[in-house]
């Protein structure tokens, strides 16, 4: 493993404007680390010509300093983000062979600010699922093994590509999306920091869609400050979007103190939940004890809503997905299963395009929105979905900044969760509330379990106060001292 | 005026209520930025929103929710400070996303009315439940490919104002004129060409009957997209027919979706209301809910223009038309412009005789529209100028108009060109007078003996022997006085 595949982004970013090593030394050790770790398959498509071409142009910048706050560090994309001419398929046969004709708003933004794309990344298909098993392209393993068990684990989902290569050092960083949890469990299962920031506060404009409203594009990163970084350069209005908030950014990496005296952080009662094992209980109470010794204040909420929030993803997520997944139906792009008639055209294309998880979901999502149901179930959890904003809103009259685990178990073996689909559901348990609200969460690596997997911390914030949260977490990476590495 | 349908076992009412689908005045689709030319080369008015390609995403047409409200505002409406935006699911190949982005429970625009006057005197006011904004789809071409049907997406995400009446319409009559007012009212305001032809005014009719004196409603039929007034008005005759055939016969109604055919006349079933589309509305998570500020709907009202029920009650107050001629003119903006031009500084009931009357008459033979007419507003007026300063008499008009008509030329130039003057010296008129009495002296006696009716014959052949140019008022002057020397 090359040194430059070492470095936190922060650190490159460091090295790259300090001259110790060009855009194209650096490109080029994370194309070797792609080559040589394909067995992770993190990667679904790599695009090696453009990151070095991408590379080239930002030493140029760099030798005029002109570089962009990301220039010259290599990054991957999560591959349900439009990249022009290049293939992006959700992971879903259904996109066979699209090439999108424009540019995602945040990989734009990303290139813009200097960023070197190194490839498209691997997820479920269509960003559904928590294992990143459900992919057209086979699955992702996690770079980490248990203690003494060889046997592969899947790297949490559905950006599980995004994470295995963050974790792996195939990757600087890279760009994920969360719907129930798609950014953060994976950070969690793979040792890495994911962020989800406010609804709103990156363009969905270029996001292959899944639920709209509740998918949110967001960073992978190793450390706190690479993600503050990431998240400064993804972030910011964009009028293509109706649903992104036309307000300023700040600056992220500033928020960074170190200081979170005065503060007073909420643990919620309600995610003590049945079955969660005493490693993660033991995690939460340390980052609580570390969180008093930093000087601020832990003070208990209630969260009472919590209990319904799968429930109420798992109708709203698939009535969403079931409306946005109608457009491929093979006339203008992707797959097409030729049939008799166009019905026939389309069971076929659809039969043959979409796999098992991805067909569950729309069955759901048309059942809950049907004549007859719709009031039982979509509208009740539209009203349930605000009470849960009302849960949180009110818990932020006591508190500036939640504190919980980021999922109730560490990373599990392929195959291990997948006979009931509603104990894969379950990984969501504690990501799903904050994508219901909207509202900014992280999740840090924080611990080891007892077989030596990576267990993280999730702070959730106060909408479009990206910054508290930062702040909170970098304090808690600082004391978690998380230090260990992925085996492979 | 009763509008009741005679059946073999008695009288029966029939209820109508029209949904109109209007397309909206616009360079651009209502959630996209692409352009909306009518007749464009396939698939060129196309974006990928529009396609619906994987993560694009709709952003409103501020112009197009400013042409909805103002057609609100021109209805009498009740316009709703937030109205949501709602998808309608349904798979089909001209619709790209796979749903129709509409309003379902909130729509833009509530209650309003339209007031008919109908040729009886009587004033009909014909209630609107709602309008709301909606994408109009592609176009299915089942005609380029033997066994293939190709899709046009320029049309795909064009915007739509559903506009639904109350079932308060009682005849085709009553529907027809409700449609050529809602017509006249969007052309007014400019927010729809009203083109039924060429599809941005479409039509689904409901209808049902129901025994004269009774007050439930019958068990209706849909006629999905009828696209003329005369077609609209056939389909309800046709329909209402065949429910009472039906119900007299003892039978009932479905509640369905039918079809017209316009080359038969009837209308046939499509789909029941069994085998009918569950849409699974839902609000768009894509678009924020639709907010309004009063203060802009305000700057709005104040900036309606005239409308035609303002306009024909400022033509009858103010240029002292009748109700009728007002009517007819004010119904296309065009025409009533037209009038207006003609009219100014002149006299209003005589531009309106030659405007409903000479004009429409000979654009009704060439078969050509106001806009093309051969003689235009001024030039009429031109005309009309000349019959006021006496340079021509009426009658002359009449020949000036025709020859206006036929080489484009300036009323003026013709009257010159062809010695059309009227003459209004005394002498040659005399001259022709005594030469007309002198030739008939037996029809002369006859009438000083009381056949007082030869006293036109004796107008004509004097107007005759001057060629008709003879100033008409100066002719009778002088034949009474030689009449009754």
């Amino acid at each position: 493993m090359s040194e430059l595949t070492r470095l936190t982004l922060s650190d490159a970013r460091d090295g790259l404007r300090a001259g110790e090593f060009s855009a194209r030394e650096l490109t080029e050790a994370h194309l070797d680390a792609m080559a040589a770790s394909r067995a992770l398959n993190a990667f679904v498509t790599e695009t090696p010509e453009r990151a070095l071409a991408m590379a080239a142009a930002s030493d140029a910048r760099l030798a005029q300093g002109q570089a962009g706050l990301l220039e010259g560090l290599p990054v991957a994309v999560k591959d349900l983000f439009c990249t022009k001419d290049i293939l992006t398929t959700a992971c879903s046969r259904i996109l066979d062979g699209f090439k999108p004709p424009y540019e995602s708003t945040v990989t734009q933004k990303l290139w813009d600010s200097g960023a070197v794309m190194l490839g498209k990344t691997s997820l479920d298909e269509f960003a559904m699922g928590s294992s990143n098993s459900t992919s057209c392209h086979g699955p992702v393993e996690n770079p980490w093994r248990r203690r003494g068990d060889n046997r592969p684990l899947v790297p949490g989902g559905s950006s599980g590509g995004s994470a295995a290569a963050v974790a792996a050092r195939l990757a600087l960083g890279a760009t994920g999306t969360d719907t129930g949890g798609s950014i953060r469990q994976p950070a969690s299962f793979c040792g890495v920091v994911g962020m989800k920031p406010t609804y709103g506060r990156c363009s969905r404009w270029g996001v292959v869609a899944f639920a709209s409203s509740l998918d949110h594009p967001g960073p992978i990163a190793r450390t706190v400050r690479d993600a503050a970084l990431m998240l400064q350069a993804m972030s910011g209005h964009d009028p293509r979007d109706s649903t992104s908030a036309p307000i300023p950014v700040p600056d992220f990496a500033a928020s960074l103190t170190g200081d979170i005296r005065g503060l007073r952080i909420g643990v919620p009662k309600e995610y003590r939940v049945d079955g969660m094992p005493p490693e993660i209980e033991t995690l939460w109470q340390r980052g609580v004890e570390w969180i008093k010794a930093a000087g601020a204040t832990p003070v208990e909420i209630s969260l009472p809503m919590t209990k319904y929030a799968l429930a109420t993803y798992y109708i709203i997520a698939p009535a969403e997905a079931s409306s946005n997944l109608a457009r491929y139906d093979g006339v203008r792009f992707g797959l097409r299963v030729p049939g008799a008639s166009i019905d026939e055209m389309y069971e076929n294309t659809r039969a043959a395009g979409f796999g098992a998880e991805v067909k569950r979901r729309i069955l759901i999502g048309t059942y809950v929105l049907s004549a007859g149901y719709y009031d039982a179930y979509y509208l009740r959890a539209q009203k349930i979905r605000a009470l849960i904003a009302r849960d949180f809103a009110a818990a932020f009259e006591r508190c500036d900044a939640i504190l919980t685990p980021t999922t109730p178990s560490p990373a599990f073996a392929l195959g291990e969760k997948q006979d009931d689909p509603v104990t894969m559901y379950l990984n969501d348990v504690f990501t799903v509330p904050a994508d219901l609200a909207g509202l900014p969460a992280i999740s840090l690596p924080a611990g080891l379990s007892d077989d030596g997997l990576p267990l993280g911390l999730h702070v959730i914030g106060r909408a479009f106060d990206e910054e508290t949260v930062f702040r909170v977490a970098g304090v808690l990476e600082g004391a978690a001292a998380f230090t260990a590495e992925p085996g492979r | 005026m009763s509008n009741l349908v005679k059946g073999r076992t008695g009288d029966w009412e029939v209820v109508i209520g029209l949904e109109t689908h209007a397309q909206i005045v616009s360079d651009a689709k209502l959630f996209s930025g692409a352009a909306t030319a009518f007749g464009a080369e396939q698939n060129t008015q196309v974006s990928t929103v529009d396609a619906a390609f994987p993560g694009m995403l709709p952003v409103i047409n501020r112009h197009c929710v400013e042409q909805a409200v103002k057609t609100g505002l021109g209805l009498n409406a009740q316009i709703n400070p937030v109205s949501i935006f709602d998808r309608k699911n349904y798979f089909y190949a001209d619709l790209p996303a796979g749903y129709q982005i509409s309003q379902y429970k909130s729509p833009v625009v509530g209650k309003g009315e339209v007031v008919l006057d109908m040729p009886d005197g009587e004033r009909r006011h014909i209630g609107i439940t709602r309008l709301h904004l909606e994408q109009d789809a592609g176009k299915s071409l089942h005609d380029q490919h033997p066994t293939m049907t190709y899709v046009d997406l320029n049309r795909a995400g064009v915007g739509l104002m559903e506009i639904v009446s109350e079932p308060d319409l009682r005849s085709a009559e009553e529907a027809g004129a409700y449609l050529r007012k809602l017509r006249s009212i969007l052309r007014y305001l400019g927010t729809c060409d009203g083109n039924m032809e060429e599809g941005s005014l479409r039509c689904d009719c409901n209808v049902s009957v129901r025994r004269a004196g009774e007050t439930k409603f019958g068990t209706r039929a849909e006629i999905k997209n009828v696209n003329s007034i005369r077609f609209v008005m056939q389909a309800i005759e046709y329909e209402a027919r065949r429910q009472i055939e039906i119900l007299e016969d003892g039978g009932s109604i479905v509640q369905e979706t039918r079809l017209f055919d316009a080359h038969r006349g009837e209308t046939r079933p499509m789909r029941s209301k069994e085998n009918d589309f569950d849409y699974r509305y839902f609000p768009d998570p894509d678009l924020l809910p639709l907010e309004l500020d009063p203060a802009w709907i305000e700057g709005l009202r104040r900036g309606l223009p005239e409308l035609p029920d303002a306009r024909k009650a400022r033509f009858v107050a103010e240029l002292g038309l009748t109700p009728y001629d007002a009517d007819v003119l004010v119904a296309e903006k065009s025409h009533a412009d037209y009038f207006e031009t003609v009219a100014a500084g002149r006299d209003a009931k005589l531009a309106a005789n030659w405007v409903t009357g000479d004009l429409f008459g000979a654009l009704n033979r060439l078969g050509k529209e106001i806009e093309a007419s051969p003689v235009s507003a001024p030039a009429l007026g031109e005309l009309l100028d000349l019959i006021r300063d006496n340079t021509i008499s009426g009658r002359i008009a009449k020949d000036v108009f025709a020859a206006m008509l036929e080489t484009g030329k300036s009323a003026g130039a013709i009257v010159e060109e062809r010695g059309l003057r009227q003459v209004t010296d005394s002498g040659p008129i005399e001259a022709a007078v005594e030469a007309v009495l002198a030739a008939n002296a037996d029809k002369v006696a006859e009438y000083k003996s009381g056949k007082d009716k030869l006293y036109g014959f004796f107008v004509g052949q004097a107007m005759k022997a001057t060629g008709g140019k003879a100033n008409p008022a100066l002719l009778n002057d002088i034949l009474r006085k030689k009449l009754s020397a």
